[in-house]
């Protein structure tokens, strides 16, 4: 069976691991208010979607 | 095959399933609103469209109202659906609710939507004006280079005068063929 003939040191694993990396979720501006915002989806900050959609009052409450 | 595997199965048995989509139904209908996963708003939706459809038929269809009652087991709830959100959609040709997606869900990020019915009246005017609009620009688009189109009908009688030489002249050939053919068959 195929066996490793050393042991991999830190330095060698960390240097594998530089490319491993948590994407950046894609971000959109919110049209009515300006932050920023994941797209197709209503505004945490504003509780709006395409103009109108003022739906999420609970969460804004709670801001 | 696919054939009639339409649905999810939620990570539930057929009958906790079943279960679950009577509840979730029947809130929906009660609150016009309800915030669950992505997943189950899609599976609620197609229940609940299914359902006002049935409502549509008018508070006096006791066939539709026993086919909801099937679904939903709660009287009260029916009855709104048939007295309230039945009648608000009779103009409205399927497409009674929506679905928003909202923020995931803290705790599991599972990815949440609101589903909720359509309160906006219905907008088929302006859809059929803007369908004129285009309609209006397609036949302008059409006029524009009409000249090619007459071109095309000159040419167009042209071949029909050609067409009708030529018929009889393969008229001629046919009669002398038949006659050709007789002897043969003698």
């Amino acid at each position: 069976m195929a066996v490793p003939k050393r042991k991999s040191s830190k330095t060698r694993g960390r240097k594998r691991r530089t490319h491993k990396k948590i994407a950046r979720p894609g971000f959109s501006k919110c049209p009515s208010c300006g932050e920023s915002k994941l797209p197709h989806r209503v505004c945490p900050h504003c509780g709006t979607y395409n103009g109108r959609e003022i739906v999420v009052e609970e969460k804004k409450e709670k801001e | 095959m696919r054939h009639r595997k339409k649905g999810r199965r939620l990570n539930r048995t057929w009958s906790h399933r079943k279960a679950m989509m009577r509840n979730m139904v029947t809130t929906f209908i009660e609150l016009e609103k309800i915030e669950t996963t992505d997943a189950k708003a899609k599976e609620v939706r197609s229940l609940a469209e299914r359902l006002v459809t049935l409502a549509k038929r008018g508070p006096d269809d006791l066939a539709a109202r026993r086919q909801v009652l099937r679904v939903v087991r709660n009287k009260r709830v029916v009855s709104k659906l048939f007295s309230e959100i039945g009648p608000r959609y009779v103009d409205r040709p399927g497409g009674y609710t929506r679905i928003v997606k909202v923020e995931n869900r803290r705790g599991d990020a599972a990815p949440l939507s609101i589903l909720q019915f359509v309160t906006e009246p219905v907008t088929f005017k302006e859809k059929r004006e803007r369908r004129d609009d285009e309609f209006e620009e397609e036949t302008s688009r059409k006029k524009e280079p009409e000249p090619e189109p007459e071109e095309v009908v000159e040419e167009a009688s042209e071949e029909a005068a050609g067409d009708d030489v030529e018929d009889a002249g393969e008229a001629e050939g046919e009669t002398a063929e038949a006659e050709a053919e007789a002897p043969k068959e003698g």
